[in-house]
């Protein structure tokens, strides 16, 4: 761990307003203290400076080079003027929101012998005057925010067994809780909350259960040992009821022949009591999953209505395609409602009691023959957050449609921290419909009445995370084409789009510093982003070129 | 994608197109063309256990896979054009250096003609040795791409050219597949030196 090299401090730096649980459950409108802002996993900044209106005179105002290349993912992170951004390779930059001066910077030694799966990181969690990173070595660190010195190094599991981390962790009631990756080379998943001050355990809590405990018998035999189910994106949480809801991915390997039964807890909503990590609910998607569908977005915490109800709900477009509404309960996780929003050919239908899919057989992957199914094993909307804005009362999905998949199962020997699939990579398909004039899509919902109100389609694939804003923009990169753009949150129009150095798949934040409202977002393409390219590349035979290299753009309206 | 995937355990000898990689064999350049030196290796790796010890001068190599796991690997062994064969070095003594992920050898055999001339310098009888870890971000590479003799990495689809010092020729990785140079030893491949390169990713 390098020594955080220091550039002169400003007052800002100087000056760091710790972060405390009143502020992480309702911060102030000109900060983004958390990966999507705020517990309920909206993605919006209340901030109203740029609009549909001024859109358009949105230029920037500093930029960074991380001087790093691949998928840059995370969101800056924002507390009273200081920005934090993390990266691929786990750096933590600390900057000056409004001069982008560097403040300090961490970059962590990673052993050599390590391997990156997914060379990316989501971002920081805030607590106090600290700055958490959970790593690709599957450690959690906490540095001093405002100097990047490391205060501890917390080992959570043994990177050689194929366990990582990529996810920003969830800071709530003094604790660190983070899940781990590794999914794809068979580990058994977990999520587990450090201390904030120490780094100590405060609870763990496996999303496959040992045998005898509840769920076990939907695992065989040793089945549950490299069960996967792993956990990697950062859980919502509703202060209330003091539930803290995160999403689980598929099992492993990925064929569930392999491994009969509903697998518990995979593809699933997890409702952990944030004192105790004890299981308070959980809804399970789809069982047995067979298409590499990670279920890993957290929910989203917004009222629905349903009726003359209004339902306190759990929103999730799925990556199995169907946008699923859940109600959340003291006492567990109940059913209300799923659709399709992409082509779906998996599921014959849902049951409208219990939510529980029935399948298609003949587009369910199975050991030794090719089966085809919509959408793709990257799903309607793989990892990348979708977005809620309570001024138009829409929720914003980046989909991908008009793509299917394929996979062939094989039996494959499991070995430790080794890539397990249950199929060879050349049998991984990716198809594009016949006929089809686009593959990416940001749509609106109304999850009041279950209708999309609009649609914005894109040729390439889409892998942007969403930003919704209280002047009533939505803000998403995630095409390969480089742009970073705004659209109306209302109609779905156009309104700027400026061309960036890389292709976009981190997310975007809003903040303000003096009165001035900045929307910020870094540019580096990698990571599934670039997969999906290389595969749809192969089936059409063409090659695009998208530049790789990180950069942090802030941008505002010119005065 | 028309890859062969040396997968994992599922290395099968009756399969002849399908070539398990998952062991390596390698030895890396680094960046500049001629970077000769065997690059210091990273402390931890250097000292202390054998096991633990990037190839040497001298070391020969063993199966890392199937049925004959542990066997020191001849050049008869060694199918001309491919697939490769996973090995681990093995140092004179006979410690076999598995302790390490990044020993992971991939052992070649080609047609002397196919070669170019840097490459056949650090070659005998058309056996080469490369580092089975890839340079982007580390994983194994477990892909043999058969008809345009290449080795393939399935995390983000990287191809290196075994005939070119491991040069890139697609993907994402940053820099060639470390070598380590080869002489033959009464028909039996010999470390002619360390590796040329770090193998594994680097850090920026
Ligand atoms: S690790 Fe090999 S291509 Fe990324």
């Amino acid at each position: 761990m390098a020594p955080a090299p220091r550039a002169k401090p400003t007052a800002g730096a100087t000056a760091y307003t710790p972060v405390t649980d009143q502020r992480l459950v309702n911060p102030e409108p000109e900060n983004w203290l958390m990966y999507r802002r705020t517990y309920d996993g909206w993605g919006y900044s209340p901030l109203e400076q740029v609009t549909p209106g001024n859109a358009a005179s949105l230029v920037p105002v500093w930029t960074f080079s991380t001087g790093v290349a691949e998928g840059h993912q995370s969101p800056p992170i924002v507390n009273n003027g200081i920005m934090f951004v993390s990266t691929p390779q786990n750096q933590v930059l600390a900057l000056d929101a409004k001069s982008g001066e560097l403040l300090w910077r961490y970059k962590r030694d990673l052993p050599e012998d390590l391997f990156q799966l997914h060379p990316t990181n989501r971002g920081v969690g805030l607590y106090e005057d600290r700055v958490y990173l959970a790593t690709l070595d599957a450690h959690v660190v906490a540095l001093d925010a405002k100097t990047g010195k490391v205060v501890w190094d917390q080992t959570v599991e043994d990177y050689k067994k194929g366990y990582y981390m990529t996810l920003a962790p969830l800071v709530a009631k003094g604790k660190v809780i983070v899940g781990v990756s590794g999914g794809e080379l068979g580990i058994r998943g977990f999520i587990q909350a450090l201390d904030a001050k120490t780094g100590g355990t405060a609870w763990k809590t496996y999303t496959v259960p040992a045998p005898g405990e509840p769920g076990s018998d939907t695992w065989k035999g040793d089945t549950w040992k490299t069960g996967g189910v792993s956990v990697w994106i950062t859980g919502s949480y509703d202060p209330a009821l003091n539930i803290t809801y995160w999403g689980t991915g598929n099992a492993a390997q990925w064929i569930g022949d392999q491994r009969p039964g509903d697998n518990l807890y995979s593809a699933s909503v997890l409702g952990l009591d944030v004192d105790t990590g004890k299981l308070r609910g959980y809804h399970q998607y789809h069982w047995n999953d067979s298409w590499d569908w990670d279920e890993v977005s957290a929910p989203i915490l917004i009222d629905v209505k349903r009726g003359d109800r209004t339902v306190k709900a759990l929103v999730h477009p799925a990556r199995n395609g169907y946008l699923w509404v859940l109600e959340r309960r003291a006492d567990g996780i109940g059913f209300v409602d799923a659709k399709p929003y992409v082509n779906q050919t998996a599921f014959k239908s849902v049951d409208p009691r219990t939510g529980r899919p029935e399948y298609d057989e003949t587009k369910k992957p199975v050991t030794g023959k090719k089966v085809g199914f919509c959408p793709s094993l990257w799903g309607g909307k793989d990892w990348v957050p979708a977005a809620y804005s309570p001024k138009t009362n829409l929720l914003y999905i980046p989909a991908n449609e008009n793509l299917c998949g394929s996979l062939v199962g094989t039996q494959q020997k499991y070995e430790p921290g080794k890539l397990w699939l249950g199929s060879e990579i050349k049998d991984i398909g990716l198809d594009v419909r016949n006929g089809a004039g686009h593959i990416g899509e940001i749509q609106a919902w109304d999850m009041n009445t279950r209708t999309k109100v609009w649609t914005r389609t894109f040729e390439s694939h889409n892998w942007g995370p969403v930003l919704a804003t209280g002047g009533g923009l939505v803000f998403a990169g995630g095409t390969n084409d480089r742009y970073f753009r705004a659209f109306d949150a209302k109609t779905g129009e156009l309104v700027w789009q400026w061309r960036t150095n890389s292709g976009i798949t981190a997310v975007p934040s809003s903040y303000s510093v003096d009165g001035v409202q900045y929307i910020a977002v870094q540019s580096g393409w990698g990571v599934d982003a670039q997969r999906m390219q290389d595969s749809l590349d192969t089936a059409r035979g063409t090659k695009t070129d998208v530049p790789q290299g990180g950069v942090i753009w802030v941008f505002a309206v010119k005065q | 994608m028309g890859d062969e995937l040396a997968g994992g355990s599922s290395m099968n000898r009756r399969e002849p197109r399908r070539a398990m990689l998952r062991g390596a064999l390698a030895i890396g350049v680094g960046l500049p063309l001629l970077d000769l030196c065997a690059r210091a290796i990273p402390e931890a790796s250097a000292q202390g256990d054998p096991k633990s010890q990037r190839p040497q001068n001298g070391d020969r190599f063993v199966f890392r896979t199937g049925n004959q796991t542990g066997k020191v690997i001849t050049v008869a062994d060694i199918p001309v054009g491919g697939p490769p064969v996973p090995a681990f070095p093995m140092d004179p003594s006979g410690v076999v250096r598995d302790g390490s992920r990044l020993n992971q050898l991939l052992l070649v055999r080609l047609t002397l003609t196919d070669l170019s001339e840097e490459t056949r310098g650090r070659s005998a009888e058309g056996v080469v040795a490369y580092s089975g870890v890839c340079t982007h971000t580390g994983c194994d590479i477990t892909l043999w791409k058969a008809e345009s003799i290449r080795f393939r990495c399935p995390c983000h689809e990287s191809e290196f050219d075994p005939k070119d010092a491991g040069r890139v020729v697609g993907g994402p990785a940053p820099r060639r597949l470390p070598r380590v140079p080869v002489k033959v030893v009464d028909g039996v491949p010999v470390a002619a030196a360390g590796f040329l390169g770090r193998p594994g990713f680097q850090p920026t």
